[in-house]
């Protein structure tokens, strides 16, 4: 996984979860984090919502209904992957299908988590959020083209409506590059910083009291 | 902007960036970088994957908390981890750090203990560093004066490969404490109403400094316990500017400078606080002395009210996004918008947590529970927040009045918080909580949350239902 695929262009129906403050332990409850992969959490997905306490598929979960089958945009609430760190919501999103999350506002580390793993979020004002909302509800079927290039997100009937992302990460996405391969360009930098700056705190040397 | 006054965060970004900036993020120089079982096995897989080793083993640390046992080792030494998956995440930390010249305090060690607890009893957590660790609460290091934010497991990668991360610098946000905290109301009450105010949201994209009489009041624990829960506010990182508290504190630690390095570092560190006039990009002030124990009624650590005052009611909430969660969360929780939450019955009682498991609440949860007993049908598991605490509460007398009170005291770790170790809640079940998150399913699937301070929890236990410390206490 040196290499991510590039995002381009994608035309995709559209999983509405408009809940406000969708919290990273919905996403993928704790459980799941005993796994040293990054593959294969998908099932770990929303798995609390999606099956009741009785084992039987909750109506009220959307990700699951046929309509919605192999869609690969998520349009989320306001404050969408607050809480834990846990990339595993990234990797599980993915996994399943996932490779753009639309909301009005992305909780920070997760929308870090997810542009790392070529995972579109894509900020909106309110007013463009609504009227996709609005839209996906009435016409579960509808199907959203996304553009990274043009930083543009429109129905086949719409007008376009634009996205907030970040700058970095956006032609990091387009090229398919990853942040590591950029931080390792500047190992010289970083020799010379800390040639200037003795370090802190050795962890290895042994406490000097009990 | 290079004069004028400038924040405590402003410093301390400043002596760390590396390269980059404006259109670019910011390489920013990590200090010291905290490892646990859980972020760490994909991204030592991400060195391997590239043949790359970890540059600083020296200025990193590692520890077991999330996935541990809090019952002991048996008699033949082995430690009861129930599951496999689990068991396996231990022993690929254990080989990764032999493997790559990790320091690791593992199960067994005396160092070991929640991340966050350990890095500042050990002496790591210092004023003026950048700390990153892949665990969202590592905002608690911030009660030092170091900048701390929690990354994703790439980043870890990236900090192992490189010592460094991107980071888009973030505004800064002042919260101002001014006034006096009443009796047996705590920093945990103060952090619930901070972010009852400014909302799960209010501090995305900043990095808060608490400033004021009130902040400066608290002891370093209660400073922890504020940073602790910035991320539960959306913030990237919380600050409290260093002073003679937190020397007090770390003089003397194992892994701090001693002797003339002592007095060079803290010379140094004099220097951090925020000039006078220093501006902030945004703003919220409170006055500590109107503060009441806090507790929450919903499934965000924003839905918190006093904790003898009713649950809102949907009709007050305008946007019809908010009402909708609302109404999804007292639904999940099972209570009744409009009236307290004051008597109701409840079944477990949890004390713990990087948030509130340090030996100043573990005495504070002692002092209600003396010569007092937890109440039929409650269960109370008491988990310190390292070894290190375990071992001066047993020596201090307090593991004792939990067990005579009839609560559970077991070995340290996340336990409970979020439930991924074997120790849960069961569904539908209440529990009162001295944790950092009451989401749906946080403490097992179907658990119903009540998040508080630990004498909230120690006088709830008590009653058997959700209890106001100050009526109890005044019994005495």
């Amino acid at each position: 996984m040196s290499r991510l695929e590039p995002f381009t262009e994608l035309v995709s129906r559209v999983v509405p979860v408009p809940s406000e403050n969708v919290d990273t332990d919905r996403i993928v409850p704790a459980r799941f984090l005993t796994t040293t992969g990054r593959r294969g959490l998908g099932r770990a997905l929303f798995a609390d919502w999606r099956v009741g306490p009785d084992g039987a598929p909750n109506p009220d979960c959307p990700l699951d209904l046929e309509i919605h089958r192999g869609a690969r945009i998520l349009l989320a609430g306001h404050n969408f992957g607050c809480g834990s760190s846990r990339e595993h919501a990234a990797w599980a999103l993915v996994d399943a299908g996932f490779r753009v999350v639309v909301s009005t506002r992305l909780a920070d580390i997760f929308r870090g988590n997810a542009l790392r793993n070529g995972l579109l979020a894509a900020e909106v004002e309110r007013a463009a959020y609504e009227r996709l909302l609005e839209r996906v509800r009435r016409d579960p079927a509808v199907e959203l083209a996304v553009s990274l290039e043009r930083r543009e997100l429109r129905l086949a009937d719409g007008d376009p409506e634009s996205f907030e992302v970040d700058g970095f990460a956006r032609q990091c996405m387009l090229k398919g590059v990853d942040q590591l391969g950029y931080l390792l360009e500047q190992l010289d930098e970083i020799a010379a910083w800390e040639a200037a700056h003795p370090p802190r705190v050795d962890t290895r040397s042994l406490p000097s009291t009990a | 902007m290079t004069a004028g006054p400038r924040t405590l965060f402003e410093k301390v970004w400043r002596d760390h960036v590396v390269a980059g900036g404006g259109e670019l993020p910011s390489t920013l120089y990590v200090d010291l970088h905290l490892v646990h079982e859980v972020t760490s096995p994909q991204a030592f897989d991400l060195l391997r994957e590239r043949g790359l080793e970890v540059r600083r083993p020296n200025q990193t640390f590692a520890t077991m908390d999330h996935s541990t046992p809090t019952l002991p080792a048996g008699a033949d030494g082995r430690f009861p981890i129930l599951d496999p998956t689990a068991r396996r995440q231990l022993d690929r930390l254990v080989e990764n750090c032999a493997a790559f010249g990790v320091p690791l305090a593992p199960l067994g060690d005396p160092r070991r203990g929640i991340v966050h607890v350990i890095g500042p009893e050990l002496g790591l957590t210092q004023p003026g560093m950048t700390i990153a660790c892949g665990d969202s609460h590592s905002s608690t290091h911030g009660a030092f004066g170091a900048v701390a934010f929690g990354i994703g497991t790439t980043e870890v990668a990236n900090v192992l490969a490189t010592q460094t991360t991107l980071y888009r610098r973030p505004r800064t946000f002042e919260v101002r404490i001014d006034g006096r905290l009443q009796p047996h109301v705590s920093a945990k009450d103060l952090i619930l109403a901070v972010i009852a105010d400014i909302g799960t949201e209010g501090g995305t994209g900043h990095v808060f400094e608490y400033r004021g009489e009130a902040v400066r009041a608290l002891d370093m624990e209660q400073r922890m316990t504020l940073c602790n829960m910035s991320i539960e506010a959306g913030a990237r990182a919380g600050m409290v500017a260093p002073d003679d508290t937190t020397y007090e504190y770390l003089s003397r630690r194992p892994y701090a400078p001693s002797g003339r390095a002592w007095q060079e570092v803290v010379a140094g560190w004099r220097r951090l606080p925020s000039d006078d006039g220093a501006r902030f990009d945004a703003g919220v002030s409170l006055d500590a002395s109107r503060l009441e124990p806090m507790i929450t009624y919903g499934t965000s650590p924003g839905m918190a009210v006093p904790v003898r005052q009713p649950v809102p009611e949907a009709g007050s909430i305008a946007d019809a996004h908010r009402r909708e969660t609302f109404e999804r969360a007292v639904r999940y929780m099972g209570i009744e918008p409009g009236k307290p939450l004051l008597g109701r019955a409840i079944d477990v009682v949890f004390v713990g947590s990087c948030t509130n498991g340090r030996i100043s609440d573990l005495r504070e949860v002692a002092r209600v529970l003396a010569g007092r007993k937890v109440a039929d049908g409650v269960k109370m598991l008491i988990v310190p927040g390292s070894q290190s605490v375990k071992s001066q509460a047993e020596a201090e007398g307090l593991a004792e009045v939990f067990l005579s009170a009839g609560a559970e005291w077991r070995e340290s770790g996340c336990s409970l918080c979020l439930a991924m170790n074997g120790d849960r809640v069961e569904p539908g079940q209440y529990a009162v909580s001295t944790t950092n998150r009451n989401f749906e399913g946080r403490q097992g699937a179907g658990a119903r949350t009540f998040l508080a301070s630990p004498a909230t929890a120690a006088a709830s236990a008590v009653h058997g239902r959700i209890a106001d410390v100050r009526e109890l206490e005044a019994g005495r």
